[in-house]
């Protein structure tokens, strides 16, 4: 029961990250299916992907009524990912994970720095 | 062109590390292909939904997709992606811009150790 409200709870906090930054909420789902319905990784970043499809149709739907979809772009996008998804299922087997969890992370870091000298630099109301 | 490379690098990035493809396609938008935030995060999101669809079609075939526990998280996460969607609108693109930004931090930080 407990686990259940537990997986709820996480399930809404994910789709709010979804909604407000137009993420899929995987880095919620995946841990809580695994850590806390005890899904096995495997099962548990596959049934992410089913649990990100009402999530992401809500979030869309709202999106689309504030215009902020561009189909055009995202169809591009997600068929262009669905191709990377499988160069990325080979290098995934050919290099070490720890090496490319870190090369990510740091990734993300330098990313991160840039939006915020970019907010940083912009003028809060552009004349 | 540029998004088509954006959309590839998301597929690459989520199939390694497992995230999805929006931590990555966000961030591209903005920084390269001059999206604005609201329109980066909308767009990524409609991408997002076909990857999963595909993928969690692809995945099923396979039988490895638990349709019970995805509706226990995915649920939920229908509600509060109407929610997050709903604040969205409400806030400034700096504050967005900034936020998102300490996830990607924290994300960077967490993958990093």
């Amino acid at each position: 029961m407990w686990a259940l409200l537990a997986a709820g709870t996480l399930g809404l906090a994910a789709g709010l990250l979804a909604g407000l930054f137009g993420v899929g909420g995987g880095i919620l789902f995946v841990p809580t299916l695994a850590l806390v319905l005890g899904l096995t990784q495997l099962h548990a970043e596959a049934t992410s992907l089913l649990a990100i499809l009402p999530t992401a149709a809500a979030g869309v739907w709202r999106q689309r009524s504030y215009r902020n979809v561009r189909w055009r772009a995202a169809l591009i996008l997600g068929v262009a990912a669905i191709a990377g998804v499988e160069g990325g299922a080979q290098i995934a087997e050919a290099l070490p994970e720890q090496a490319l969890r870190r090369l990510f992370g740091a990734l993300m870091l330098v990313v991160a720095a840039q939006i915020a000298v970019r907010v940083w630099r912009k003028p809060a109301y552009p004349s | 062109m540029r998004l088509v490379a954006i959309g590839f690098l998301a597929g690459l990035f989520s199939a390694l590390f497992g995230v999805g493809g929006g931590i990555v396609v966000v961030p591209l938008l903005i920084l390269l292909a001059a999206y604005t935030e609201r329109p980066a995060m909308g767009t990524s999101l409609a991408a997002i939904l076909l990857i999963a669809f595909v993928g969690s079609v692809t995945y099923a075939l396979h039988g490895e997709v638990k349709p019970g526990a995805a509706a226990i998280v995915g649920i939920p996460g229908a509600l509060g992606a109407v929610a997050g969607a709903a604040l969205q609108q409400r806030l400034a693109n700096r504050t967005l811009s900034l936020a998102f930004a300490a996830l990607l931090a924290g994300l960077g930080i967490w993958f990093l150790v």
